[in-house]
């Protein structure tokens, strides 16, 4: 094999000698089994291209015993896991497509560009399925807003966001912002698309055809990225400042014309296969598509588009410059498609051809300089099953007794404590950044428990929702993770949606710590059962590790992102309560559950016990009742109760229409815990007067635990609890809490 | 009456402007590409929002440059009707089909809400069917939206009626004089930052916007019968 040409490339033995593909995270008896798959010892480019391959971000090697244990089919699933993302048929011919990924690491470094890029690599997932874009989502966690850097960081990825998605012209219409010290110096930054197609527009990542051009279309390749998958597997460290140039650069001007024109490619029914160049760039997107049809692939690195002068091969193989596709189609095509990109002002080169020897081989300068099994690249790196451990703290929490808590007796100041901490706070902060109106679809905005997005030339609509309470996961990952999905369904459920399926987005600490380990076991166990109870299969998702700062891992943070099916836009409900005089009615059982909760961290300052409890088979009969009731046209506001628990609920639901409330709540509890408990499986309703008895007979046929709790009005907050009043104050006294406690921390 | 809707690179809010025509209106609408060179079959022009070129220069400044905005020249010239929003209005700016300019708003960044707008001047092409005074919600989603210019033009637009619309309460980005859309001294040109185009749907959210579509229809409709008098062509 040749030597690549740069002279300060390491030799293929200083790579052996000294140990130089432990820099790319590849072990000793990884490095073993590279050279028994070459027969040979690799060279540079060779262990580089192998390096990230066998990456977590790529390979799964340390999650994919825990991903094989969830449902991923369903009647509805018409792809799960394995491509660009998941889709679900919604009828009609129509189908959903939708995927969430992290860029964790790299918004940890360089925020703007981190977050944006993170936006740009989702996107690219749905467009390369042929499916037009619709809505994004995003899920973000950061340390306590009192932080300068914390500050720094949460204002430019939200920036990175807006900038990339504004710009693309595809609206954000929901998501989530959590504040807690467990994400200090490492944040979480998910993003989530939503895309749809029709069912004969699938398009799939497969080089077919032996003998077939390969086609590069985008920017030209730079030095930025260069080895971002690496760099997303390992533990942020004082270090990872100086690895920036591993963060790439977007631009969504680029992506928007390289969405349109490959939308028309594809309309036009001459791609054979087609990939985004995502993590890994060159190297991982022809070493899938040509896994996946079962062939090889040559790659003449001279025809790639270079942005800088003397790039090596092994640079142009791992950059991960964005915007960039790769696509096969019959030679007899290739003037057609040329054209359609010319006319979006794109310039599409040539860069490979289809084989039929199962291998990658890399042409550069004349000379073969790579040349690999491409089995071994996809299907060989080695899995590990991580040894796993109970934590200590787990164990301890089991005696904590979070009813020990002196009673909290001012529950007005409670309640603005609890709405005007940062994580439940009004979020407009955030979302009036965001374009979320694009494309004039978007029924609910920002806002709600849901999401939803019409869908043109139809009476349907899409329900959308990210969710995870990190905190629930980390006090039980297993009960946290079933929290997760549940909740997800939930909001779907309150916005008038069936829930269909969801993809996952997997942020834990290191796996090589056995306590870590245990919370991904335990946390998949969790989510992969309530998936099954409810119905809505994985169809696809990401795993982020070695999320840690210097105090240790982040919070097990399992995001679960959601769509749901609205069946008629007359379905589509707001958790807002609408009019003076509407009745209110609590369903589901509170109890004395205030382990992980908002005022628990609020108003305690901790975080410990156990998180609440969770019992599928209720859950599962709320939703059918509260969409039942709300396809019945008896729900005038639905609202999930979470964070916060039925005080926050009751607030949250005023706010939107500046409406109070007067309600009294039969509970054989204290009245801290009865109006700030979390307990699962509630939700709120409010109906019209002249429809409240209905609502409360179909509620009781339903088997549902209801209770009235009064009515919607007036400009006051009142709730009572067995008819004392334990909250009473002006609904704006509440609301200016809720209102500037984000705006006021980012000033 | 026939609409063109303008098409550049970065364009992302033609579907919709192609959608409210047929939507409130229903009359023949098509995209036009930013290369075209004959806009001669159309009545009315409609520059959609976006990031035009990505907008890294000065917003607006590269598009206006393309072919098709000469054509746009014309169509003004003529008296066709000329409705810029968004990004289209930075280009009608930096055309010199309107004057003044969009620069970064005030709070320095990106801002997407609903906003009140005060209707200053019902009489141009596209506020016919509103009532002088009346205030309609109609939303913005803008990161350079502050409108500028010199008191000499300010001056100028008042004098002449050209303020078409003004933020009703709060000014989302720091406009002088709060102006959120202006006209050119015929009335047969309108650019504003907020989104007609977004408010034509009570589902999703408001209707504010719709009279605008009707407002060009009538204008066209007026146009025709003057042009029938005169006992010549409309054009």
């Amino acid at each position: 094999m040749a030597q690549t040409t740069a002279a300060k490339e390491p030799t293929i033995e200083q790579i052996a000698d000294q140990k130089i593909y432990k820099q790319f995270g590849v072990s000793d008896s990884e490095y073993e089994l590279i050279c028994q798959f070459l027969g040979r010892k690799p060279n540079y480019t060779e262990i580089g291209v192998f390096s990230v391959m066998w990456s977590e971000h790529c390979a799964y090697k340390n999650s994919k015993p825990l991903l094989r244990r969830f449902p991923t089919t369903g009647p509805r699933v018409l792809m799960g896991p394995g491509e660009g993302a998941g889709i679900v048929d919604i009828g009609d011919n129509q189908a959903v497509v939708f995927k969430i990924e992290s860029h964790n690491h790299p918004s940890a470094v360089e925020p703007y560009q981190g977050a944006a890029t993170g936006v740009g690599g989702i996107i690219r997932d749905i467009f390369s399925m042929g499916s037009r874009p619709i809505a994004l989502l995003n899920s973000l966690r950061f340390g306590k807003l009192d932080n300068d850097r914390v500050r720094y960081l949460f204002e430019h990825v939200v920036s990175g966001i807006a900038g990339y998605g504004n710009c693309i012209g595809i609206p954000t219409v929901a998501g989530e912002v959590m504040f807690d010290e467990a994400y200090e110096g490492n944040p979480l930054v998910n993003a989530m698309c939503v895309g749809l197609i029709d069912h004969d527009q699938i398009q799939r990542g497969v080089a077919k055809g032996v003998g077939n051009p390969v086609f590069y279309v985008g920017p030209a390749t730079g030095r930025d990225g260069i080895h971002g998958a690496t760099f997303a597997s390992e533990d942020l460290t004082a270090e990872s400042e100086a690895k920036r140039s591993a963060v790439q650069v977007g631009d969504p001007f680029m992506e928007k014309l390289v969405m349109e024109a490959t939308l028309e490619l594809i309309a036009s029914g001459i791609v054979l296969g087609i990939q985004d160049m995502g993590a890994a760039g060159l190297t991982c997107s022809s070493a899938e598509m040509a896994s996946k049809a079962g062939n090889g692939m040559e790659l003449y690195l001279d025809e790639v588009p270079q942005r800088e002068e003397g790039m090596t091969a092994y640079e142009m193989m791992l950059s991960e410059s964005q915007e960039r596709m790769l696509f096969v189609t019959e030679p007899q095509h290739e003037e057609q498609a040329k054209a359609i990109f010319e006319r979006w002002g794109l310039h599409c080169a040539k860069v490979g051809k289809v084989t039929d020897d199962g291998r990658l081989r890399l042409f550069h300068k004349g000379e073969q300089v790579a040349d690999m099994p491409v089995k071994a690249l996809v299907d060989d790196c080695p899995v590990y099953n991580k040894p796993s451990k109970v934590p200590d703290y787990y164990l301890k929490n089991g005696s904590i007794d979070t009813n020990r808590y002196e009673q909290a007796t001012d529950l007005n100041d409670a309640l603005k404590k609890v709405l005007g901490s940062p994580s439940l706070a009004s979020k407009e902060w955030v979302y009036s950044q965001y374009d979320y109106q694009v494309r004039t679809s978007t029924a609910v905005v920002p806002g709600s428990d849901a999401a939803v997005v019409t869908i043109r030339g139809t009476r349907k609509a899409l329900a959308m929702t990210t969710d995870c309470n990190g905190r629930y996961v980390y006090l039980d990952p297993e009960v946290g993770g079933k929290i997760a999905v549940a909740e997800a369904a939930r909001n779907i459920v309150c916005s008038g949606g069936e829930p269909l399926a969801i993809t996952d987005n997997l942020n834990f600490g290191s796996p090589e710590k056995p306590e870590v380990f245990w919370q991904m076991e335990k946390a998949v166990d969790g989510m992969a059962e309530a998936c099954r109870f409810l119905e809505t299969p994985v169809i696809g998702g990401n795993v982020s590790l070695y999320n840690e700062n210097a105090k240790g891992a982040i919070y097990p943070t399992p995001v679960v992102g959601m769509v749901g099916l609205v069946h008629d836009i007359d379905h589509i409900t707001t958790q807002e309560f609408k009019q003076a005089g509407d009745v209110i009615f609590l369903l589901g059982e509170t109890k004395a559950e205030i382990g992980g909760s908002e005022f628990q961290y609020a108003v305690h300052g901790l975080t410990e016990g156990r998180p609440p409890e969770l019992d599928l088979e209720t859950e599962r009969r709320l939703h059918k009742t509260v969409l039942g009731a709300i396809q019945q046209g008896l729900v005038a506001s639905a609202h999930d109760l979470s964070e916060g628990g039925l005080a926050a609920a009751l607030a949250e639901s005023g706010f939107g229409r500046g409406l109070g409330a007067t309600v009294n709540f039969e509970s054989n509890l204290r009245p801290d815990l009865a109006l700030f408990s979390e307990s699962q499986s509630r939700v709120l309703l409010s109906a019209k007067p002249e429809q409240a008895e209905s609502l409360a007979a179909y509620l009781e046929a339903q088997g549902v635990p209801a209770q009235k709790l009064g009515t919607v009005g007036g400009d006051r907050l009142t709730i009572s609890v067995n008819g004392h009043a334990a909250i009473d104050a002006p609904l704006n006294e509440f609301r200016k809490e809720w209102k500037e406690a984000i705006p006021c921390r980012m000033q | 009456m026939k609409f063109a809707v303008l098409v550049f690179p970065g364009s992302n809010c033609d579907i919709d402007m192609l959608k409210a025509v047929e939507d409130t209106i229903q009359q023949p609408v098509d995209y036009v590409w930013h290369t075209a060179t004959d806009l001669s079959e159309y009545d009315a022009i409609l520059v959609p929002g976006g990031f035009s070129y990505g907008d890294y220069l000065r917003c607006g400044a590269i598009a206006q440059l393309a072919p098709v905005m000469n054509e746009v020249r014309k169509a003004a010239e003529q008296g066709k009707f000329v409705l810029g929003v968004c990004n289209g209005f930075q280009i009608l700016t930096e055309a010199g089909l309107l004057p003044g300019a969009l620069i970064r708003n005030n709070s320095l960044k990106f801002r997407c809400h609903p906003v009140e707008l005060k209707v200053e001047n019902a009489n141009t092409a596209f506020t016919n069917a509103y009532e002088e005074g009346e205030v309609v919600t109609i939303p913005i989603a803008h990161g350079e939206g502050n409108f500028y210019c010199d008191d000499e033009t300010l001056a100028k637009l008042k004098a002449n009626n050209q303020i078409v619309f003004r933020y009703n309460g709060d000014n989302p980005n720091g406009s002088v004089a709060g102006i959120a859309g202006i006209c050119n001294e015929r009335g047969n040109v309108v650019g504003m930052m907020p989104h007609p185009e977004r408010a034509v749907s009570e589902l999703l959210g408001s209707t504010g916007g719709a009279r605008m579509f009707a407002s060009v229809l009538n204008a066209f409709a007026s146009q025709a019968k003057a042009g029938a008098a005169n006992g010549a062509g409309a054009r």
